[in-house]
């Protein structure tokens, strides 16, 4: 990374650190754009990185969030535990959705994740643990490593964060890496990949199933902050939401997503009280997005400083 | 009479009856995005807004547009609606292909489908703000009200709903002929193959997008029209629809007119049937039936892998 | 890697974070009574609650007080959409007791969304006022000790219009019935009415939530010859079943019981399709004077008459700030204990308020007019009976809540 790079990402940091000694921005909200803007980065690694469009994200982030959920109030297990039973499940989901998938290209490929996504759907409608309509509700917050009472808000902020952080920093990673280099190369041009001689669907699946992985963090997490787990995390349109927030950001750039989720969730917010304007509000974003600003946010901004070197 | 896992044969028909009208929609939404989707490569997720959009417009031509223009008494009937609705949807989809949609043909199919699914938003929204939730109702003609008493199957089937299975399968076999045995269909096919080639032949191959994409509009609107008296007028009909809509695309087969018509009725049936035995299912059956035909025939049923 | 001090220090944060001095300060209401009215704003049930109930919370706050003040405190308002989704519903909630200071949250249409609010009240010692929703965990398995349940439930529903059906000699029952929790248990409840009666329940069809077609569902209703086809479902799938039996000619030969039904419901289908049904509610605006004079007033501000969920909210916000009053103090267990012990009569409903929560009071049988019967916009129901609310509410000794049965 380079220097200008790094100066943005650690004033980032820093903002984020000192957020709980300010009472401007409510720090649940604060909780809830750290998960979605994990969601989004999950996501993005997909789209932006490797170029395959996934309609049923919504999936993994709501089948961790279940998973998590259950296990935390129901079996009474700790919070870093259900965490990790819902990555794993997730991981797995990804695994078998993610291999099915594979086999198709372009839109066919994006089918067939709505496809099996609103099984999954149709799966947390009927079975008993799920709670149908009702959700999960009053999942405990537990207490971290036996000792951390994640009750407190601040606590919990700082877990968050740090579990954010890693996240972010595993993507970072993984798209500076030679293995990165490889999906950037599948993304631009998948015939030359081939001939090559990467075998590109275990890449593929690899970077599915990461990103499966990552976008059931965000759902775990999420579970934690607000202890509720429902339909919303496995419905078509948090697929959409997510698809949204890349786009609005930036695919392809790191930092997009996030702030994609950052004016997401705010705008969701304080739009909530205004009855429909909220959902004509997200359209025109869509519509104006796709027309005049397709870079995203991030892209844009990132495009203005290049061109004026 | 022998009954078959609880149902009698007679129940079982008229089951099939039933579903065969919900088929019907379903026929005429999917022939109106197959030629979308399936000839333009236009991913158009505004497809179910349009359909409400139509139902609206023939309700609001029915009940407001006197109003309006200060003379109360003033409607449109059923009847004018069936043609002028599907008019108007063409020319909003005109305004659309031409503003918008011509901007994203050049890139990534992504796009088309975020902005019409963007627009989808804005006009449900709209509907939304402007008329509320619980819907409007809008009554069947004179004519067509009542119902015919099947014996046979021991049900009284309402005249409308037989209305609408005639009118859509008129509907899709003419649209179905013209597309592909006649020379204007040719074109179309053809344009949306080569378009540079046709062009050359001196063809004016935008023209004919735009008007192809503004008959898909209107198809949509004209499925709205029909589906008014049978569910009630709201912002959301159509957003439950467009992705089992999509589905019976896929399942068709992309660019394959007569696919997308025989799977739209037999994804009727099949889900009238679920009905019966597993009515929880009938919501899913569509995507597991999907996730089949892309694993085994990416092309689909009838398509042709481009 | 500088990633690894920084994760040590969020670590190391963490633990300090569970200093409770650390804790972000939540404000206490101080001077101001805040009242929350969380409802669904823009979607299937906006028009038996929604905007309608924000106006009625307003019309009780004008109406308690001149100058909007109890005990010398200013009452602010507040109103959100949920969206009938519980996540949305509980993250607002935790929102305004957090972050705004609100005492109470009242309506709550949907289940799911009652549910998850009143958690988040226990949680934080606030209250909550539910008028919209129905299910009897509310009072039962999920009732909490910061609840009131406000206007009607499933009980009073199936033994309202279940048990008048049946007793008019309608024996056998169809269900048709959403697929979720709510309709299973409007289901349930209504089932144990008929059978307790003398009734018998011929079958059942389950339809996905939210649903737009139901010809199967009536067909096979039909086909079980049963003398009722009770719908347990609300909202725009009632109205979609009632136009559909309507249409398959089902009502010539079967009644069709729309076991939840609301004014705006019938406004929405018109008598044409809705008459001759029997439906329950705790409030009509038709009934009395006293009714018709809120009624009036509140179709100057609404352009339609009230839905009992919306006279519900006036009443559960009226009742709130009486018991403020009569407390001396908005702290949430004396306000709790002074509205649990007062006589609520406040012109739309009569009766008191148990100890497991629940607000018991009389409910209407009413029966849909013809449309030659209707006088006027809005005449829509001759009320048939009225069910003592003994009668309407299940009996104390039957509730499975904790705080009765002392578990």
């Amino acid at each position: 990374m380079n220097s200008k790079t790094k100066l943005i990402y650690g004033i980032l940091v820093l903002i984020a650190l000192l957020m709980p000694f300010q009472d401007f921005v409510y720090l649940v909200f604060a909780m809830k754009v750290l998960c979605f803007a994990l969601f989004a980065c999950a996501f993005n690694l997909l789209l932006g990185f490797t170029g395959l469009l996934s309609f049923g994200h919504a999936a993994f982030f709501g089948t961790s969030a279940y998973i998590t959920a259950y296990f935390c109030k129901e079996m009474g297990l700790s919070p870093e535990f259900g965490i990790a039973l819902g990555v794993l499940g997730s991981a797995a989901l990804g695994l078998l959705i993610g291999s099915l998938a594979i086999r198709r290209q372009g839109i066919y490929f994006a089918m067939v994740t709505l496809a099996l996504s609103q099984m999954v759907y149709f799966l947390a409608v009927q079975l008993p643990f799920t709670g149908g309509e009702d959700g999960i509700q009053g999942v405990p917050r537990g207490m971290l490593f036996g000792f951390i009472d994640l009750k407190n808000d601040v606590s919990m902020y700082y877990f968050v964060l740090a579990v954010f952080l890693i996240g972010f920093a595993l993507i970072l990673r993984t798209v500076h890496s030679p293995f990165g280099q490889v999906l950037k190369a599948i993304r631009e041009n998948e015939p030359r990949a081939i001939s090559l001689g990467y075998d590109v669907d275990r890449f593929k699946l690899i970077s599915f199933v990461i990103s499966a992985a990552l976008a059931g963090l965000a759902g775990s997490l999420k579970t934690l902050v607000f202890q509720l787990a429902t339909l919303t995390d496995v419905h078509w349109h948090m697929s959409g939401e997510v698809v949204l927030m890349t786009l609005l950001g930036g695919m392809g750039t790191i930092l997009g997503p996030v702030v994609g989720a950052g004016i997401v969730v705010g705008l969701q917010n304080y739009l909530a009280n205004i009855g429909s304007w909220s959902t004509i509000a997200t359209g025109f974003i869509f519509v104006i997005c796709v027309l005049a600003f397709r870079r995203g946010v991030v892209g844009e901004i990132s495009h203005f400083f290049k061109s004026k070197n | 009479m022998f009954e078959l896992l609880g149902i009698t044969p007679q129940g079982l028909v008229a089951q099939l009856l039933v579903g065969l009208i919900n088929g019907s929609f379903y026929a005429i939404l999917s022939l109106g995005l197959a030629i979308i989707f399936g000839l333009l490569n236009i991913i158009n997720f505004s497809h179910g807004a349009q359909y409400t959009m139509g139902a609206f417009v023939a309700w609001i031509g029915l009940t407001q547009v006197g109003q309006w223009f200060g003379f109360p008494e003033f409607s449109i009937n059923y009847w004018f609606a069936l043609i002028l609705v599907p008019l108007v949807m063409a020319g909003f989809g005109l305004i659309l292909e031409r503003t918008m949609l011509r901007r994203l043909y050049h890139l990534d199919h992504l796009y088309g489908l975020l902005l019409t699914f963007g627009l989808a938003l804005i006009i449900e929204g709209m509907f939304r703000h402007w008329y509320g939730i619980s819907g409007e109702s809008y009554p069947a003609p004179e004519i067509l009200q009542g119902a015919i008493p099947l014996e046979s199957i021991g049900i009284i089937l309402p005249k409308y709903r037989l209305w609408v299975v005639v009118a859509s399968l008129v509907v899709c076999f003419s649209t179905w002929y013209v597309i592909e045995r006649t020379k204007l269909g040719a074109y179309l096919r053809a344009g949306t193959e080569n378009p540079k080639l046709l062009q050359a032949f001196g063809i004016n191959v935008p023209l004919m997008i735009s008007l192809a994409y503004a008959y898909g509009v209107a198809l949509a609107g004209f499925a709205g029209v029909l589906a008014a008296p049978i569910f009630q007028v709201n912002p959301l009909m159509g957003s439950n629809l467009i992705i089992v809509v999509f589905a019976v695309v896929v399942i068709g087969g992309m660019g394959s007119i007569m696919g997308s018509i025989l799977t739209g009725l037999a994804l009727g049936l099949i889900e009238g049937l679920t009905k019966v035995f597993y009515p929880e299912a009938s919501g899913v059956v569509i995507f597991v039936i999907m996730a089949i035909v892309l694993l085994i025939r990416p092309a689909g049923l009838f398509g042709r892998e481009k | 890697m500088k990633l690894k001090q920084i994760t040590a220090c969020l670590v190391a944060a963490t633990i300090f974070g569970s200093n409770p001095a650390f804790a972000q300060a939540s404000k206490t209401s101080g001077d101001v009574i805040k009242i929350g009215v969380l409802t669904d704003l823009s979607s299937t049930y906006s028009d038996l609650a929604g905007p309608g109930a924000v106006i009625a919370a307003k019309m009780a706050i004008a109406d308690f007080s001149k100058d909007g003040t109890v005990l010398g405190k200013k009452i602010e308002l507040l109103s959100a959409d949920h969206q009938n989704k519980a996540d949305i519903a509980a993250n607002k909630a935790r929102e305004w007791y957090d972050k705004d200071g609100v005492d109470v949250i009242v309506e709550l249409v949907s289940t799911n969304v009652a549910l998850a609010v009143m958690e988040v009240a226990e949680q934080k010692n606030k209250i909550t006022l539910v008028s919209g929703a129905a299910s009897l965990p509310i009072t039962n398995e999920k009732c909490t000790a910061n609840n009131v349940h406000w206007t009607y439930d499933t009980y009073a529903l199936s033994n309202g219009t279940g048990k008048a059906v049946v007793k008019q000699g309608k024996k056998n029952w169809y269900f048709i019935t959403a697929d979720y929790a709510f309709g299973a248990a409007l289901e349930k409840d209504a089932t144990n009415v008929v059978t307790a009666n003398g009734g018998k329940v011929l079958g059942t069809s389950k339809h996905p939530f939210p649903n737009s077609d139901f010809s199967s569902y009536l067909l096979k209703a039909q086909a079980s010859g049963a003398d009722v086809v009770a719908l347990a479902n609300a909202g725009q799938d009632t109205i979609n079943s009632v136009k559909q039996a309507s249409e398959f000619g089902i009502n010539k030969k079967q009644t069709v019981v729309p076991l939840l039904m609301f004014i705006s419901d019938v406004h929405s289908l018109g008598l044409n399709a809705a008459q001759g049904m029997y439906l329950t509610e705790g409030f009509y605006w038709d009934k009395d004077d006293k009714t018709r004079a809120f009624s009036k007033r509140f179709i100057l501000q609404h352009k339609r008459m009230p839905t009992s969920v919306q006279a519900g909210v006036y009443s559960s916000v009226l009742a709130y700030l009486t018991a403020v009053q009569k407390a001396g103090t908005d702290d949430t267990q004396a306000v709790m204990k002074a509205l649990k012990s007062t006589n609520i009569d406040d012109g739309l409903f009569k009766g008191k308020i148990r100890a497991d929560g629940k607000f018991e009071h009389d409910m209407y049988l009413l029966e849909v007019k013809k449309p030659s019967d209707s006088k006027s916009p809005w005449d829509y129901y001759n009320v048939r009976a009225v069910i003592p609310a003994a009668e309407a509410t299940q009996p104390l000794s039957l509730s499975r809540c904790k705080l009765v049965t002392n578990k």
